[in-house]
Parts: structure tokens; C-alpha cells; sequence
């Protein structure tokens, strides 16, 4: 959908006209109540559920669909790109209109908030007036908190999964590290490599390494990878494969060059970074959320390192303090961070007892 | 015992109507509930297991799923009308420090537990072996019960927690035991304030 009427942005300037790419599952029904707005982490897009063209399932496939804990027999999903990413909506490898060639290192620097912002006009668009929850994981779970504190009375539920009220110092270095290492391939010329033709995939692809990392637990690599060698005998060597976690991640950093842009890297590390609604409030979490009226739902993992569940639990202790309604479910899982995009049926159990108490509230 | 409707509801009948209650060890849900539907209070439960927990949220009971040992630094001083512990404390290894907890995020505070000197469990020790009743359904190798006590012990543990005991009685078989509950009960209620 495309958008003619600039978008503020929380850095000062403003994106002049902006395309947005969504999708849709389920049926609005007559009142426009039943609506979920699905927001994505750093390397997903508007294509959460089903089968696409290519035939790919979308990345919340197994939470949101017909008869899963999402369900869109009753629910009316969306999925939207955010601007800035490299998924359709405009982004830094698109025109940039004042100048005719591609943005680069010159697209805005957009926060969550923006982000917010502008899936909110898609809403307008669609002529929903009030969703009947928004839904993230990760960097989604801090949109979804954004709607509940920039939006209030556009959301009557907020369930944020694997998220954290800002990043910790160890994470912000984790993504410096990422950015370090695209900034520097000589690849990426300021972040103009389009008009050379080329790709910074060194650096995309140990941004991506470095990633993997901390998105699983150490018991998860160990039982998945362990000590696990290539061959049978040690090779001697620094620079070829030797262990199975190598080849993995270097397999999945090679995949991960192959699709991704380097810019929407860095501006969506930098969206994680910034992230920090209580820094308008002296750092007070609680006097953040006190304006917030909707309804909460909070999952951790409990091997999460880098979304810990201490931090959600920051989250719990602020809704507590303003008495505004919360739930929270702190799941044993042993896959780290990425156990949010896994079905643990302890995690889903939770999700589909919630996901149906809000149905019956437009059922009725 | 939470499960017992009649215990239940004598435990219910001592929480305030539209009071602010928060339920440690609130197990599915089944209490705060009630105390919701009966009795217009604004609950909030603490449960560790899984499957209690989304129980809890399929009936709308609001749940957090935090372990007790943990301690209660989620929640400010006096934030709760009432905290309800019921049937928990014997599972829990800072018993002491909780109910000092306890008492610290509400005004008022109700502890339930099985005790351990309700007669037929006396009877059972001095035939020498480990009682296992209704109450104290479990073998002694393998009782998630790590803290035993009866309703005497009870009263010095209050004191020495600083802890002003409202109203104590026991609860056998649905009804409320007044007359000398550390023989005749088999479930110990106290309700306390901080002193």
C-alpha cells in the first residue's frame, strides 16, 4: 500500500512517501473487532503465516493459522513489513526520490516507534480502529509494547513474547560487533554498495554468525552440534572447517548474505538499540506504562540469554505497579532465544488459552 | 485442601468483597475465580507449574509464573488487600523469609498448611510410621512436603516473624475446627497482620 503523506520520524526528519507491504489471514468480521496485527523481529517480514508464491511458510507459521493458537478462523491477522526493511516495503535499496538513486546509508534512521506510526496509518487504511491485540516477539514484543504506551486506545491486548524494555549493554555490544563487521567489509562503501554492484556478504554473513550465537543456548548448540567433527580425523588446519558448528553457521551466514540487505542491518539493530520507553520517563518503567490501558500478555524463555527473563520480568513488575492487567508465562525451554518462533507445547498451551479468551470477547 | 469446596469457602468467606487479593501457590485458578465471580476481588495468582498456568489463563484468572523461592520483589509494600497462601508454605524451602514477604505486600495475609498434629498423624507416629492421610497424601520419600509443622508450631514461627495472628483456626473435612485444632484439624489456617 502506498502512503503520500509523510511519516515524522522520532529522529527529526521525515519519510516523504513510503510503500508498505502487508498480509492478511482470517476474515474481518462485521465490527472490525476480531484484527491482530503480527509485528516482526529483525530478519522476518510481513509474510507470517501460510504458504507464499515460492511455496515458503511463513515464520509464525505454527501459531497462526487455522484451528493454532492464532486462529484465523476467527481472528483477522495481519502481517505488515516495516519500512526499512529489505521485505518490499520501502527501503534503503529502494529510489530515493530526492536524489533518483538508491537510498543507501542515507535512509532515515527508524525506531520503533516509527514503526508503530506507520503500521498504525496501514490501519487506518484498513478502516480498523481498534485491533483486538498486537503481537511480537523480540524486537515485534517492543512494538507491540510501543502500541500499548504510543497508541492506547487502539488495542485492547498486548502479548509480547522473548522481549526486553530496552537492550542491555552486553546486547547493543552484540550488535555493534554486527555492525562493525558489515561496516568494514570494503564491500560496503558507506552503505552505497548498490552502485557498485557488489554486496558486503563477509560482513552480512559474520553478522549473522555472530547472531546465531546468541539467539540459542549453550545446551542447545551442545546437544545439536557438541564436539561433532566433519571427518573422522583432525585435519590441522586454522582456516578450513573442522567442526560441524562452523559449517553450520557459516552456512547459515552464507543463506542469510544471500537475501539480506545490509542497511536494513544496521537500521534495524539500531531500531533494537534505541528502544527504551522509559527514557522519556527518567528511566522509570513504571511511569512509562501508566498511560497504557490494554490488556497483557508476557512469555520469557528461560535459556533466553539475550532477552533474558529477568528483563521481561522488568516488564510484569511495571504492569503490576500501575495495576493494568497482565498474565506472564516463564516457559522451560531449552532452545535459548529462538524458542519464541519454536512450538513448545507448554508455550502454546498459554498462547491458545489467550488468543481464546480475546475471541470470546467479540464472540459474544 | 484447595480443591475442597467446603475449605474453600471458608477461606473465601474471610476475604473482603472488591478486595486487591494475591494468591501465592494460586494452583489453576479455581480460588481467585471465585473470589472474582462471588465476591467482585481483583486477583492476581503466582504459579509456578505450566499447565496451571494456562488453566489460570483460560479462565481469565491473571497468573504470573514465578517460582515463590524466589521471593516477592515483583510486588511493593502493602500492594494487596490480601495474600493468600494456601497449602504452599510446605513446599517451600524460605519459609520464614516468605512469610515475612508475605506480610509485607499486603495488609492482611491467610496461610494454609497441613498439620502435622492432628491426631490420626500423632497415632500414626507413635505406631511408628509416617502418617499418610488426605492431607498428607505422600510416602515420606518421596513428599513434596520439605516443611512439616502443626498449628502450635505455627503461632511461634508468626511471632518470631513479627507477624500479629488475626484470627487462627483448623479445617477438617470442609468444616472450621475451633475447639483445639492443633489435635482436631487437618489443615491449619492463620490469618495475620504485620505487628
Amino acid at each position: 500500500m502506498h502512503f503520500d503523506v509523510p511519516l515524522p520520524l522520532q529522529g527529526g526528519g521525515r519519510l516523504a512517501a513510503y510503500d508498505l507491504v502487508y498480509e492478511t489471514y482470517g476474515t474481518l468480521n462485521t465490527q472490525r473487532s476480531n484484527a491482530v496485527l503480527v509485528c516482526h523481529a529483525l530478519n522476518a517480514s510481513h509474510h507470517v503465516a501460510g504458504l507464499d508464491a515460492a511455496g515458503q511458510a511463513g515464520w509464525w507459521d505454527n501459531l497462526v493459522g487455522p484451528g493454532k493458537p492464532l486462529d484465523t478462523d476467527r481472528f483477522f491477522v495481519i502481517g505488515v513489513n516495516n519500512p526499512g526493511s529489505c521485505f518490499g516495503s520501502t527501503g534503503p535499496m529502494h529510489v530515493n526520490p530526492a536524489t533518483g538513486q538508491p537510498w543507501g546509508a542515507d535512509f532515515p534512521v527508524l525506531t520503533v516507534e516509527d514503526w508503530v506510526d506507520a503500521q498504525a496509518r496501514l490501519l487506518d487504511q484498513l478502516g480498523i480502529t481498534q485491533l483486538a491485540a498486537v503481537l511480537g516477539g523480540s524486537l515485534g514484543g517492543m512494538q507491540a509494547l510501543s502500541w500499548a504506551l504510543r497508541h492506547p486506545q487502539r488495542l485492547r491486548h498486548c502479548v509480547a513474547v522473548a522481549t526486553a524494555p530496552n537492550l542491555s549493554a552486553q546486547n547493543i555490544a552484540f550488535n555493534e560487533v554486527a555492525r562493525r563487521a558489515i561496516i568494514t567489509d570494503p564491500d560496503f562503501h558507506g552503505g552505497h554498495f548498490y552502485r557498485h554492484g557488489v554486496v558486503p556478504a563477509r560482513g552480512l554473513r559474520v553478522a549473522r554468525m555472530i547472531g546465531h550465537i546468541t539467539y540459542l543456548s549453550d545446551d542447545s548448540m551442545e546437544a545439536k552440534f557438541g564436539r561433532q567433527m566433519r571427518t573422522a580425523e583432525l585435519s590441522y588446519t586454522t582456516q578450513d572447517i573442522e567442526f560441524q558448528i562452523e559449517s553450520y553457521l557459516r552456512y547459515q551466514g552464507e543463506k542469510f548474505a544471500g537475501y539480506f540487505d545490509a542497511n536494513t542491518y544496521l537500521l534495524i539493530t539500531r531500531a533494537l538499540d534505541y528502544f527504551d520507553p522509559a527514557r522519556a520517563h527518567g528511566g522509570d518503567l513504571a511511569r512509562a506504562f501508566a498511560a497504557a490501558t490494554a490488556k497483557f500478555l508476557l512469555v520469557s524463555f528461560h535459556t533466553d540469554w539475550r532477552f533474558a527473563p529477568a528483563r521481561s520480568r522488568e516488564i510484569v513488575k511495571a504492569l503490576v505497579d500501575n495495576r493494568h492487567s497482565v498474565s506472564y508465562a516463564e516457559i522451560d525451554a531449552p532452545h535459548g532465544h529462538d524458542a519464541f518462533l519454536l512450538d513448545d507445547p507448554r508455550y502454546h498451551a498459554v498462547m491458545r488459552a489467550y488468543f481464546g479468551n480475546v475471541a470470546q470477547e467479540f464472540a459474544a | 485442601m484447595t480443591d475442597d469446596r467446603n475449605g474453600l469457602a471458608h477461606i473465601a468467606g474471610l476475604v473482603p468483597e472488591s478486595s486487591r487479593v494475591l494468591d501465592l501457590g494460586c494452583g489453576g485458578g479455581a480460588l481467585l475465580a471465585h473470589l472474582r465471580d462471588e465476591r467482585r476481588c481483583a486477583g492476581i495468582g503466582v504459579e509456578i507449574d505450566d499447565a496451571l498456568v494456562a488453566q489460570c489463563i483460560g479462565r481469565e484468572v491473571k497468573v504470573l509464573q514465578l517460582n515463590l523461592e524466589d521471593g516477592l520483589s515483583l510486588f511493593e509494600d502493602d500492594s494487596f488487600d490480601v495474600v493468600l497462601q494456601l497449602d504452599t508454605l510446605q513446599n517451600l524451602r524460605h519459609t520464614a523469609a516468605l512469610l515475612r514477604e508475605t506480610a509485607r505486600v499486603g495488609h492482611q495475609a491467610i496461610v494454609s498448611f497441613p498439620n502435622f498434629a492432628h491426631w490420626p498423624n500423632r497415632l500414626s507416629v507413635l505406631r511408628g510410621r509416617m502418617p499418610v492421610t488426605k492431607a498428607l497424601p505422600y510416602q515420606w520419600f518421596d513428599t513434596p512436603n520439605i516443611r512439616v509443622g502443626t498449628f502450635a508450631d505455627f503461632e511461634v514461627l508468626a511471632r518470631q516473624c513479627g507477624l500479629r495472628v488475626i484470627d487462627a483456626f483448623g479445617l477438617h473435612e470442609g468444616e472450621r475446627i475451633d475447639r483445639w485444632p492443633n489435635l482436631m484439624a487437618s489443615t491449619a489456617v492463620f490469618r495475620f497482620e504485620r505487628a
